[in-house]
């Protein structure tokens, strides 16, 4: 499957805006973030926070255009996400003024 | 021949000074984590190759950084911020209980021994060390647990813990503050504190000479005699000659004796400078003016400093952390503004220069002298 990073984000891992990941099934957003994190370990806490493990308030995931923020960690991403088809796209939300 | 090296962290990044002992020509490095909020960027005393940086954002949170070769190149290293136990409640603006919550790292201070270890102090406030070079954080649990911790609220800025002083002399003594609590020490390597604000009065408060509560802004130490502090508060400049037992105000003929920035001199431990801000709901100089203020009998005599500095349409401000001096002959002095302008003075503060003017807002200044 394929993440797409903010800016920041990329800058901060060192990668292009795109990642590819292998993520065994169930392919949720807690197991991409896992496996993202557990390949760049300098994203911990960036877009999850840690006490929580929840999304940090001002990013956003999107998958196949549609918003997925609020389905959940544990909730199994759309097929076309699953198998490469579509990323999943992280995204910094467009605030500050 | 000595160089010295300015460490500067800006709302939208880091940068890096260089000149060499004469400090009239510099270069200018950077911007390093372009469009992150660095609010510290310090360097150890033990390998000044080594330096850490507080790398933050609303967006993606905390992330701190390394260097091992004196900021040619940078590495992330360990970012989670854990309180120890349960975090208990501190007071919000309001007065009401508030949960314990990380949001940033404000300030870095590496150990004076070992390269490895370095303090950060937190908002909310809380103290944490790492002795692996930044890989790993634990709290000293024992500042938030010695009793008044559910009475401290924020500043104007957050509940930050700011300033962290390490005694040269004396391995187990260090002394911190927050905003809005006040100072502490402690005398056990950080098992046990103590609140240090007998003397201080801030009016602004139900008991204007409470134990705690007070707005410290920021406190300096001059290595040679570290029980001698010298501390800007929210209002006044104070001075204690007995590691904090007790504290006497300096303000004198200051022109406000509001502001943030607090430093002395590498050589001279009764010189002090200062940068009177107009006040609390106006943060920003004086009649237009931009006055470093110094003090050579340590405290209560000021001078205005000038010469270089702007002395009319002037209204920035100079934050807690963003005056710094280096060991050379003669003393140099530092300072940014919340208007991007670094100043130098390579005459101990007679005179001044810009030495870069269109930086990000300046959040913090530190200097290294090296050989």
């Amino acid at each position: 499957m394929r993440v797409i990073l903010p800016y920041h984000l990329r800058t901060l891992a060192g990668v292009g805006a795109e990642v590819p990941l292998e993520v065994a099934a169930p392919v949720t957003a807690a197991r991409v973030l896992d496996a993202l994190e557990a390949r760049y370990p300098m994203l911990r806490g960036t877009i999850r926070a840690y006490e929580t493990g929840q999304r940090r308030a001002f990013l956003r995931f999107f998958a196949c255009e549609e918003d997925w923020s609020h389905e959940g960690m544990e909730a199994e991403l759309p097929e076309k996400v699953r198998k490469g088809e579509e990323p999943l796209v992280i995204v910094g939300a467009i605030a500050g003024g | 021949m000595s160089s010295v090296r300015v460490l500067v962290g800006t709302r939208k990044g880091a940068f890096i000074l260089n000149a060499d002992g004469k400090r009239k020509e510099w270069t200018v490095n950077g911007p390093f984590f372009a469009g992150w909020e660095i609010y510290h960027v310090k360097g150890s005393p033990v390998d000044p190759n080594r330096l850490y940086a507080s790398q933050s954002s609303g967006w993606f949170g905390q992330t701190m950084q390394r260097s091992d070769d004196g900021g040619a190149t940078w590495t992330p290293v360990g970012n989670q911020f854990t309180y120890d136990g349960v975090p208990g409640t501190h007071q919000w603006y309001d007065g009401t209980p508030h949960p314990w919550e990380f949001k940033r790292v404000w300030h870095l201070e590496p150990s004076l021994t070992d390269a490895n270890t370095v303090y950060a102090g937190v908002e909310d406030a809380a103290l944490f060390k790492s002795t692996d070079g930044g890989g790993h954080w634990e709290e000293l649990a024992g500042l938030r647990g010695h009793g008044t911790g559910p009475q401290w609220q924020p500043g104007a800025g957050g509940m930050c813990l700011h300033t962290i002083l390490l005694d040269p002399g004396n391995e187990q003594r260090m002394y911190i503050a927050i905003s809005a609590a006040g100072a502490f020490r402690t005398d056990d390597g950080g098992k046990n504190w103590k609140p240090i604000n007998k003397g201080l009065v801030s009016n602004f408060m139900p008991n204007p000479t409470a134990e705690v509560g007070h707005c410290v802004h920021h406190v300096a130490m001059h290595p040679s005699r570290p029980e001698v502090l010298f501390m800007q508060k929210h209002w006044d400049v104070m001075r204690s000659d007995n590691a904090g037992e007790s504290w006497r105000e300096v303000s004198g003929n200051l022109p406000t004796d509001f502001g943030f920035a607090i430093d002395v001199h590498a050589h001279e431990p009764e010189t002090l400078y200062v940068v009177p801000i107009k006040s609390d709901s106006e943060h920003f100089v004086p009649e237009g003016k931009l006055r470093v203020f110094r003090s050579r009998t340590g405290g209560n005599e000021w001078e205005p400093l000038t010469k270089g500095l702007p002395q009319q349409d002037c209204y920035v401000n100079v934050l807690r952390d963003a005056m710094a001096v280096d060991q050379l002959d003669a003393c140099g002095v530092y300072f940014g503004t919340s208007g991007g302008q670094v100043y130098a003075s390579a005459d101990a503060g007679d005179s001044w220069t810009p030495i870069v003017r269109d930086l990000p807002a300046v959040l913090s200044v530190e200097v290294q002298t090296l050989a």
